[in-house]
């Protein structure tokens, strides 16, 4: 437990300045904080009875895919809620395969507020105060006079331990019952919580289920299963075998930091000076840009840190804004990065068939308030997505879906900032929410978060957080953009396509029929009408990782035509289906080139092959591209981009493709006869 | 040319369209039909005849756009249907074609207007008449009543001499789709003029008044847009009877261009217009003055009202000096009134006091 408070006099003074969780850490304090909390439930979230529901196994669940990730483990984590004969009483089970927990530590973990190694541990988590679990346990304990029980093993040890735990919310220590160690049969390792509660089960945009589907969506790396009051089971698979890389701790990043949060780390520091303190608490200060901040803020260095006041601090922040100091270190972060993101979505969204992903964007690293993040964002578009009312916003931070307070949230206000209408979306006046089948999901990643209150629900309006967010989703808006627009484009392609398949034919055999002749060939016409290659691609899912994804492409011109075609292949899905008289090379990065040559008119080249393997789903065979031909030529496919290949690259739309000549024939009719 | 070498003719000139057709594909060419333009562009004023027909522009259909190809694979299964027609005896109306074309796969309608709109082409392209096609519209006739006396041939081919003010009821007489002599003859008429008359109210209030005896007028009423046969029937009335046909309408743009469609032929039967318009015809009202002299309850113009008189200043038929002022005079007041605003003075203004002043300035009354 993290607990200096005292050791500095000056500090102590200004307590009243110090933010409420300090405060109430204090143990100085008359009233403990478990009994504070008890009186403020709002403050962390159990502020109705619905909410306290969700918000008990939220914790719970937050903290098993946090340990798993920390030792390892791909997460399977089973939640379970039963209604008991008493009313408004349930019981709920979390049971996860983490790495267990000590004996000894267990009943501080569960049964004191506050407790936890990362209060100050700059590192991206989902639990970020360590207050959750134990709240959840204390909140129960209140509700229902049941006790909570947990059960745990730790790998390799002989035994497991089970124990009852109540909270004494005077003292804030755990009251311990039934102690014992048991032998948990085929569980290697994990942990169980299990506790009654009293709360309100409900269904739709806040319940249990949709909280648990929207997890999985950005943990696809976890197995989660779901057994709901009414006796039925949810399985939400793994999507990937991938953990992600384990987040390391970074100290925290001097710019952007207020001055409060300056001078509480000023007191928290075991530095003496204040130049050590700049150069060893804080990421990329070197001794060079210490004395820049130093004689910028016309201070000593080597000054006694006890000593600083807050004019000092106040100089110093000011300093330090105008001081070029490198972005602070971004391997602490660990985005859920773009192919995850397409895939947790596709894996979970696929029941309502949407027509489009937008390709996800993870923006790079920025800092606010002295804490490094990262805005990842992606667009789901069309199919059976609901398309009557708003869009579906999801938010996430760090991997945690955010369900409540969305109008206060930082992120709700940058998605409202936009003028959807120039990407499609209806929007009225070009403000606020958009409407239209989509889902726009926002995850900002961050060692620290900062969220509008304890509850850890609304991400705060920062300035440079509002600004990356949009960024982030005017990028996967334009991908939109560009996907509605191949979409209308392709509307009329395959309305020629029609001509030439269906009407044409028609035509010559009505006509040969009334006229008591052969029918005509219909070749040459067809040439004419289309003088297009036609590149038709499509593809088949032929079971679980297996796709089939073939390319027909028709010579509709009247010469004999060569041409390559590219296209980003998941190189961990080839096989030797790839292989063929016309692929010309696949590149390391999967850029796949084919060559067509001397394709005879009216002909009509198949090209097929199998993708295998776990990202086979998140290729997009209409992203396909032709080059030595002339763009004009080409339908059902991009001409090649110029920066083909580059990461990250957006594939711009050239608006000025030829447009059909939908109509030739005019004929304004007034409307002023029989 | 009888109806036989009518039919024969129509024919003979659609299948011209079909073999245009098959030849193109047979030649690997993109099959296209030439028609003229139907549009107010393309509309001039044929001295020789004194009505506005198509000038010289000319429109190409071509099987390149899903238009083009779908209107072509209509074109031939309505020839086809024609044809059928013809060879079994049998008629149909343009509502019957249009769920016939059902069976047509991809060339199938999908409203009637695109129905009539063809039937309208193919005359264009054959220089034939819809009726050589055996395809009739929907259409009740518009009612006339007045002292004209004529003989109509009945369905079972009976001769049936018919005077059209004391052989029928209040209602009048019905027009029928088909006014051609072989239908309908012309014999006397007792009437000195036809007043031609937009609302079926306004038909009323003057027939009930008797405005028909007490003026010696024969009533015609239009039904809003009159129909071909209520056209050319006035068109024989007015050619072989010698009556001097007179409009009597709303005062708003719509009612413009119905005295337009009789007096200079429709732009979208300008093909036909020599037989079914009526050059001679005069506008009796209401006019933009009347709204002012006789201070008539008027509408405010709506936004289609001051679009449809804006286009009307720049369509040709619209362009002399009359029609320009009213339309100006319109636009500038912003109003418009309906003929039964009259009866702001009474049921028997219209026929006591209106018309009688109107149709004397005119010359038609004495």
């Amino acid at each position: 437990m993290h607990s200096d408070d005292g050791k500095n006099p000056k500090a102590a003074a200004q307590k009243g300045k110090r933010s409420i969780a300090n405060d109430m850490a204090g143990k100085q304090q008359e009233i403990s904080v478990t009994e504070f909390f008890e009186k403020n439930k709002h403050i962390l979230g159990f502020d109705s009875r619905s909410k306290a529901l969700l918000m008990g196994i939220k914790e719970a669940v937050d903290n098993s895919l946090d340990a798993c990730e920390e030792a390892g483990v791909l997460p399977d984590i089973s939640v379970s809620v039963e209604r008991t004969d008493e009313e408004e009483e349930f019981r709920i089970v979390i049971e996860d395969n983490g790495p267990g927990i000590v004996h000894h530590m267990m009943p501080n973990v569960f049964g004191r507020l506050l407790f936890g190694s990362r209060f100050h541990a700059q590192r991206q988590s989902r639990g970020q105060q360590g207050i959750g679990i134990s709240a959840t346990v204390m909140y129960g304990n209140i509700t229902t006079g049941k006790p909570a029980k947990i059960m745990s093993k730790v790998e390799e040890e002989e035994t497991a331990w089970s124990m009852d735990i109540t909270i004494d919310t005077k003292k804030n220590r755990p009251d311990v019952r039934n102690d014992q160690p048991f032998i948990w049969p085929e569980k290697e390792h994990g942990t169980r919580i299990e506790y009654y509660i009293r709360g309100r089960y409900v269904k739709g945009k806040q319940s249990v289920f949709e909280y648990l589907k929207n997890t999985a969506i950005v943990n696809p790396h976890a197995q989660l299963v779901y057994s709901d009051p009414e006796g039925k089971t949810y399985v939400f698979e793994r999507a990937t075998t991938r953990l992600p890389p384990k987040a390391k701790e970074v100290k925290p990043h001097i710019q952007g930091l207020e001055i409060g949060d300056m001078m509480r780390l000023a007191r928290d520091s075991k530095q003496k000076t204040l130049k050590n303190f700049l150069k060893n608490d804080f990421s990329r200060i070197s001794d060079r840009v210490a004395n820049e901040i130093l004689q910028l803020s016309q201070l000593n260095g080597d000054m006694r840190l006890s000593s600083l006041n807050r004019e000092n601090v106040r100089d110093l922040v000011h300093a330090v804004s105008s001081v070029k100091i490198m972005a602070p270190p971004t391997d602490c972060l660990s985005p859920i990065g773009e192919d995850l993101i397409k895939k947790g979505l596709k894996h979970v969204l696929e029941g309502n068939r949407p027509e489009y992903y937008a390709p996800p964007v993870t923006r790079a690293p920025r800092v606010a308030n002295g804490n490094p993040f990262v805005i990842e964002a992606g667009i789901v578009y069309g199919g059976e997505l609901h398309s009557e009312g708003q869009v579906t916003i999801l938010r996430f931070a760090n991997r945690v879906p955010l369900l409540y307070q969305q109008g206060a949230c930082a992120i709700t206000k940058a998605v409202e900032s936009i003028d959807w209408r120039k990407y499609g979306l209806e929007q009225r006046g070009g403000k606020g929410i958009p409407y239209g089948p989509a889902i726009i999901m926002i995850h900002i990643a961050s060692t620290k978060v900062p969220f509008t209150s304890e509850g850890k629900e609304a991400v705060a309006n920062l300035e440079e957080i509002g600004k990356e967010v949009a960024l982030a989703l005017r990028l996967c808006a334009r991908s939109l953009k560009s996907h509605l627009n191949k979409k209308e484009r392709k509307k009329k392609t395959r309305a020629k396509f029609d001509v030439v398949q269906q009407i044409l034919p028609e035509i010559a055999e009505k006509s040969a029929s009334m006229l008591g002749r052969p029918v005509p060939s219909l070749d040459s016409t067809i040439t004419k009408i289309m003088n297009v290659v036609w590149i038709e691609p499509s593809s088949m899912m032929e079971k679980k990782g297996l796709r089939t994804v073939r390319y027909n492409i028709y010579n509709y011109t009247t010469s004999p035509k060569s041409f390559m075609l590219h296209s980003v292949l998941p190189k961990s899905c080839l096989n030797e289906t790839i292989i063929s008289d016309v692929l010309v090379e696949v590149t390391e990065e999967g850029k796949t080139t084919w060559k067509m040559e001397d394709l005879p008119p009216s002909a009509c080249f198949e090209l097929e092959f199998q993708l295998d393997g776990e990202l086979s789903d998140v290729f997009g065979e209409s992203d396909v591209f032709v080059s030595g031909l002339n763009p004009t030529m080409i339908m059902g496919a991009e001409p090649l981009p110029g920066d083909w290949g580059i990461k990250g690259m957006e594939i711009s739309e050239s608006e000025n493709l030829p447009e059909e000549e939908e109509d030739e024939m005019e004929e304004e009719v007034l409307n002023d006869d029989d | 040319m009888t109806t036989t070498d009518r039919h024969e003719r129509a024919v003979r000139e659609l299948l011209q369209i079909v073999e245009s057709v098959y030849d193109q594909i047979d030649l690997g060419d993109i099959p296209q039909m030439e028609l003229a333009l139907r549009s107010k562009k393309n509309i001039e004023f044929d001295v020789r005849k004194n009505v506005w027909t198509y000038g010289d522009q000319t429109a190409h259909r071509t099987a390149k756009t899903i238009k083009g190809a779908t209107l072509m694979l209509r074109t031939l299964h309505m020839v086809d249907f024609i044809r059928d027609m013809i060879d079994n005896k049998h008629s149909s109306t343009l509502r019957e074609m249009y769920y016939i074309s059902e069976g047509w796969g991809n060339g199938k309608f999908h409203s009637q207007d695109e129905s009539n709109l063809l039937a309208e082409d193919l005359e264009i392209i054959s220089r034939c008449m819809r009726e050589d096609f055996k395809l009739r519209p929907e259409e009740d006739g518009a009612r006339v009543m007045g002292d004209l006396t004529l003989i109509e041939t009945d369905r079972k081919g009976k001769r049936k001499t018919i005077n059209c003010r004391d052989d029928v009821g209040d209602s009048g007489y019905s027009i029928p789709f088909n006014v051609e002599k072989e239908k309908v003859e012309m014999k006397s008429a007792g009437a000195d003029f036809v007043i031609a008359i937009e609302t079926g109210g306004m038909f009323d209030r003057l027939v009930e008044n008797t405005f028909d005896e007490k003026s010696n007028a024969l009533l015609v009423h239009l039904k809003g847009q009159p129909a071909r046969s209520t056209r050319r029937f006035m068109k024989r009335l007015n050619e072989e009877m010698g009556l001097p046909v007179v409009v009597f309408t709303d005062g708003d743009p719509w009612s413009f261009r119905i005295f337009a469609s009789i007096a200079y032929g429709a732009i979208k039967t300008a093909h036909i217009s020599d037989y079914l318009a009526t050059p001679s015809a005069e506008y009796v009202g209401i006019t933009s003055s009347d709204i002012l002299n006789y201070d008539l309850p008027a509408d405010k113009l709506s936004d289609q009202d001051v679009a449809a008189l804006k286009s009307e200043l720049n369509d040709p038929r619209f362009n002399d000096e009359f029609w320009r002022s009213e339309i100006e005079a319109m636009l500038q007041m912003g109003k418009k009134a309906e003929q039964q605003a009259l009866a702001k003075y009474g049921l028997d203004f219209v026929t006591d006091t209106y018309l009688p002043e109107k149709l004397s300035q005119m010359g038609i009354l004495l």
